[in-house]
């Protein structure tokens, strides 16, 4: 196959970038996505230009590095996958392909299509854990039933790989989806009712200190998760909000 | 109140319990109108008493005017801070129809439409009504509401102007209506059955209006 | 051997650990606020470690390459966490783990050390459930168990296909809240390029922020590795694309002892290879194993014919497929370990019987499995005498509520559709039993050096079982190693902190610099890349599931080759002092291409077949591993002295007082 490719271009975080055209020849149907950039990466090397940078890792959807924005979509075309479980059979020969990175003001970019991501770590570092020492002696783990429900609720939420998609696909660059599923997984376990009231007022307002937009229910957020995610989980940390506002 | 301007959530309250108080007058609006078609009398009547009676004078129609205002500015407000959200820099492809409906993403063209439509409507009827009332000060007259209503009607524009404005509206309420439950929290086993309903209610109610503007362009009072 | 002291507490087995958390020195609560501790890694091991320190009230710094600790690789393990707790009421034990591990092991793990795993595994499944990690459970709200790797009893605690995410995302909360506490400062994006020895201690490290090449000095009164396994060394590897050696080889060359490098597990059930551009290589569980039969065709003609495109496997008659491992082993079948189906699979498709275009797949056929389970869902559901059609569709639903996620999964890498036609896997390497030298305490041969998880070599022995390594990397994080650091560092309460500006560091910063000065001056013929593909190649053909002594001394050779190769020609683009992906590749490469020939080395070494690590001139008649434990019951340690090929043997002898060395068989 032969691919055209416009990709963002940009040398650190404080120059200009744009996007530069590439085409590629030799690119097979069973490539990943990520391999088919290896690939131009290796070619460019070989002119003695600077290789296209991107952040992947695991290469297997888990790690949540991975993070393109494909022809206008999170992780591209296909759902419930990451970019690096893209196969090039989802394209055809001769197509031009746009690649840009993540945007989002609190996503600010490092170089070419890595964006900074720790505003979600600060979101989780707000309250996203149960405060018990690691150090101590909790009591014996199946002293306390729960539900089956609330625990396969509570793992779905869980699943949550932090890539960004949600916040990349929003129109409004709302963080609501990310949040709202790590506040989830602790309102559905009885482990986390305790710092509930707390948990989700500081991660919200962490939240918003980082710039994220203000979610409108559009959806796209649930459409691109990789990892399904449901907006479910947005509508409980209304919920555990006001009635946290409430509490004081 | 520094709460309520500093957290995103609480934005998002004010916009979903205004929004709903809306829906709520709105389908109160329809049932008044309504009976200019079925029931004249009663059209006059219950007008007269929405105009008269001071608690719905200097009470609700304030709380009305004040959630109008706050939806409307709040609107423009979130709106303004998620495009600064996106950075300076926006993508050179973003394909929003793969995974978000057009209404949903344009929510303000619809609604700035709505708000265009709230201006020629004060200009028709409340601008009129308080001049006649207050700064005229006519004295009452039961009987006067549908003709000004129908008489409204006659030139062509007008009742273009009202379908448009209706189908935006309807467009509007198609996700904002069940958004707003959805902001309030409420996505459990009964959300298809609201989502059924205000769908309903969301091409009902301004498919009715239309119909009445329609019924008073075709049916004008001559005397 | 004296220089090894593997400083096992004496005592009864079951008492060891408990007696040692006794003797050991403590450091006051007062004292620990003084006290600075540098944790390089932060999956299971080191997160939890970190974690874990911090709370004790030490100044905890961590370093991870990733631009979170929530993307270590630890996140990609799916089947789950062992742990003895016996809530099936099935005859688990602690001994039994313990017996379990070492036998798993191949009788080349350190006896003490693998019972203080099996001893505090419990712990970790009720540490993990009081912060909150969704394990799966009964309807009755219990924890669910399920069995693994052929073990007897059902210990495996686990959170569908992704345990390893559930507890990694575990450990990264406990760090996140002594973020927010201030106890940990955490440094993302950071690489650790060498580790700074002052007065013989390990009192820092050197590193470079990924994003601004900026070379930092950090400095600590203990340094902790928890960075991983090496497995990327074969370039191709179920491992993510940047695990690396760095931080465990420049302790090596710093002093520290790297143990058993040889020995590495080679899963077998891992999706082939599809061509040369492939970077990576995916894992499906080894939980398929239980219902997918293994063959490949009798004939080679069909072979052929299959790699041709001539022929479907589905049109093959059963006779004229070959269930090897049901023929060779009638006992265990398609269920033998890891290291003997991967053997076996690889004996097949070099004897060309391979099924893929490439030659080196072989089939994992659910046909039998959907038939089997259609049948039985047709009687449950009262159809008597259901089509084969009915049957299949029923047994389809079964299939796919077990493993659905893993066939989609297939279905999107390969394009084949496994439940109409049989899966093709292939072995790939996927785990490293070896790992730097640590003694009871976890600490290297270096003093204040700490390496956990991976990164050691202690509990596995020549091969793991599944389930195992994130048992182990909690148990040395959370349980383990914050204790046993205490008795090191209760020495360090009056030295205040340690000054970066010492000769040590300049030296060691400026070791630092000429390397990646060199590293950039190559002549530009080739890329890291290329080179980093070649050594797998040798790597994966001399030193991989079968080796000889003849392949180990070429491999030797032509990996020094190469390493002189890359140094004088290698082309690192981009600039030293700003994000740079290849000059990261590079170094790392580099450390491999060291690591690669101290790994055959400690191959060519070891004259028995054990475990993970097979020597074609030892093996029984009928192909079977040859174990020799009159001669290499022991640990390797090699100490760094200029060069791979002359590193120097030190043995750690294994005794087992508690347990019966017997052989392992599984006919």
């Amino acid at each position: 196959m032969k691919i055209s490719l416009k990709i963002w271009r940009q040398k650190n975080a404080a120059s200009k970038g744009k996007m530069v055209d590439y085409s590629l020849n030799g690119v097979e149907p069973d490539m990943s996505f990520l391999e088919m950039l290896d690939v131009l990466n290796e070619s460019l090397i070989e002119k003695g230009e600077e290789p296209v940078e991107f952040d992947h890792d695991c290469r297997e959807g888990i790690c949540g590095t991975c993070s393109l924005m494909i022809n206008g979509r999170a992780h591209g075309p296909d759902r419930f996958i990451t970019v690096c479980q893209l196969h090039m059979r989802s394209f055809n020969d001769g197509d031009t392909i746009t690649i840009e990175p993540w945007r989002a003001k609190a996503f600010p970019v490092i170089k070419d299509l890595i964006v900074d991501r720790t505003a979600f770590d600060r979101i989780q570092q707000a309250g996203g854990y149960i405060s018990v020492n690691t150090s101590g002696r909790p009591v014996d783990a199946n002293a306390i039933p729960i539900e089956k429900e609330n625990a396969d609720a509570s793992f779905n939420a869980a699943t949550c790989i932090g890539c960004g998609a949600c916040v990349a696909a929003c129109k409004n660059a709302s963080a609501m989806l990310f949040t709202s599923a790590k506040v989830s997984q602790f309102a559905l376990l009885p482990q986390g009712q305790v710092e509930a009231t707390e948990r989700v007022q500081n991660m919200v307002r962490q939240m918003d200190l980082e710039g994220f937009g203000n979610c409108t229910n559009t959806g796209a957020c649930e459409v691109e998760c990789p990892k399904g995610i449901s907006l479910e989980n947005i509508a409980r940390m209304n919920r555990e909000y006001y009635s946290a506002s409430l509490k004081g | 109140m520094s709460a309520l301007i500093k957290s995103s959530l609480a934005r998002k309250v004010v916009m979903a319990l205004s929004g709903l108080f809306l829906v709520f007058f709105l389908g109160q609006h329809f049932v008044i109108n309504v009976t200019s078609v079925i029931a004249p009398d009663t059209f006059n009547s219950w007008s007269h008493f929405m105009g008269y009676n001071p608690l719905v004078q200097f009470l609700l129609q304030p709380i009305l005017i004040a959630g109008v205002v706050i939806h409307f500015v709040m609107g423009f407000v979130l709106e303004f801070q998620n495009r600064v959200a996106r950075g300076t820099v926006g993508y050179a492809s973003y394909k929003g129809s793969a995974n978000a409906s057009w209404i949903s993403r344009n929510m303000l063209i619809s609604g700035a439409v709505v708000l265009a439509f709230l201006g020629l409507h004060f200009y028709d009827f409340w601008f009129p009504e308080m001049a006649y009332k207050y700064l005229e000060g006519n004295p009452e007259d039961p009987t006067r509401y549908l003709e000004e209503t129908v008489h409204k009607f006659e030139p062509i524009w007008r009742t273009v102007l009202y379908i448009v404005a209706f189908v935006l509206l309807a467009l509007h309420l198609l996700h904002g209506f069940a958004s707003s439950f959805q902001t309030m929290g409420v996505n459990n086993k009964y959300s298809a059955g609201i989502k059924t309903f205000t769908k309903i209610y969301a091409v009902a109610i301004p498919l009715g209006f239309i119909f009445i503007a329609i019924y008073h362009h075709l049916n004008p009072i001559t005397h | 051997m004296g220089i090894l002291d593997s400083k096992v507490p004496s005592g009864p087995l079951a008492d060891k650990w408990t007696k040692h958390k006794n003797d050991i020195d403590l450091v006051n609560p007062a004292n620990k606020r003084n006290i600075d501790i540098i944790v390089v890694g932060t999956g299971l091991a080191g997160g939890s470690a970190a974690a874990t320190l911090a709370e004790l009230g030490y100044n905890v710094k961590t370093f991870c390459y990733q631009d979170s600790p929530r993307r270590a690789h630890s996140i990609a393990a799916q089947g789950g966490v062992n742990a003895a707790k016996n809530y099936q009421g099935d005859g688990d034990s602690v001994y039994r783990l313990f017996y379990d591990t070492v036998k798993g092991g191949d009788y080349r793990s350190r006896e003490g050390n693998v019972y203080r795993l099996a001893e505090v595994s419990t712990n970790i499944i009720d540490q993990c459930v009081a912060q909150g990690v969704p394990f799966a459970r009964e309807y009755g709200g219990l924890l669910d168990n399920r069995s693994f790797g052929g073990v007897l009893v059902s210990r495996t605690f686990y959170a569908k296909g992704q345990t390893g995410q559930q507890l990694l995302l575990g450990a990264y909360a406990a760090m996140n809240r002594q973020i927010q506490r201030g106890k940990i400062k955490s440094y993302t994006r950071h690489e650790m390029l060498d580790v700074v020895l002052v007065d013989g201690k390990a009192r820092g490290i050197i590193a470079r922020d990924l994003v601004t090449g900026e070379i930092e000095r950090h400095s600590g009164h203990a340094v902790v590795l928890a960075t991983g396994g090496y497995g990327n060394l074969f370039y191709l590897s179920t491992y993510c694309m940047g695990a690396n050696v760095m931080a465990a080889w420049k302790a090596h060359k710093r002093g520290a002892f790297f143990a058993n490098p040889c020995f590495t597990q080679i899963h077998p059930t891992c999706i082939p290879v599809s061509g040369e551009h492939q970077s990576k290589l995916t894992l499906m569980s080894e939980s398929l194993r239980n219902d997918g039969r293994i063959w490949v065709p009798k004939r080679l003609e069909d072979a052929k014919a299959i790699r041709e495109g001539k022929l479907k496997p589905t049109q093959l008659k059963e006779e004229d497929r070959d269930y090897y491992l049901e023929r060779r082993y009638p006992a265990f079948g398609n269920l033998v370990p890891r290291d003997v189906a991967s053997r076996a699979a690889k004996e097949r498709c070099d004897a060309g019987f391979g099924v893929n275009k490439t030659g080196e797949a072989v089939y994992l056929d659910f046909e039998a499995a959907i038939m089997r389970y259609g049948k039985e869902k047709a009687y449950t559901s009262g159809l008597k005498d259901p089509d084969k059609n009915t049957v299949r569709k029923l047994g389809k639903e079964v299939v796919e509520a077990k493993y659905g996620n893993l066939f989609q999964m297939y279905e999107k890498i390969v394009d084949q559709n496994p439940y109409e036609t049989p899966m093709m896997i292939y072995p790939a390497v996927h785990y490293t039993m070896g790992g730097l030298w640590v003694d009871y305490n976890l600490q290297t041969t270096i003093p204040g050096c700490y390496a956990a998880g991976e990164a050691n070599f202690s509990d596995h022995g020549a091969n793991r079982l599944g389930a195992s390594a994130l048992m182990q990397g909690l148990a040395d994080g959370y349980f383990v190693l914050p204790y046993t650091i205490g008795d090191y560092l209760s020495n360090d309460i009056r030295t205040g902190t340690i000054p970066t500006d010492s000769p040590e560091f300049d030296a060691a910063e400026q070791n630092v610099r000429e390397r990646i000065q060199k590293l950039m001056s190559g002549k530009g013929l080739h890329s890291v890349d290329y080179y980093h593909k070649l050594l797998g190649k040798i790597m994966w053909n001399k030193c991989g599931m079968s080796r000889n002594a003849q392949d180990l001394k070429d491999a030797m050779k032509e990996i020094a080759e190469l390493r002189v190769d890359f140094w004088e020609n290698v082309k690192v683009t981009g600039e030293p002092d700003a994000k740079n992906q290849e000059l990261e590749k590079a170094g790392r490469v580099a450390d491999f291409l060291e690591l690669g020939e101290l790994f055959a080395k400690d191959a060519l070494d070891r004259n028995e077949s054990c475990g993970g690590h097979f020597r074609e001139e030892y093996q029984t008649p009928e192909g079977e591993a040859l174990r020799d434990d009159e001669n290499y019951k022991y640990v390797s340690a090699w100490e760094y002295v200029g060069d791979p090929k002359d590193a120097k043997l030190h043995k750690e002898e294994l005794t087992y007082e508690n347990i019966q060395v017997k052989t392992r068989s599984y006919k």
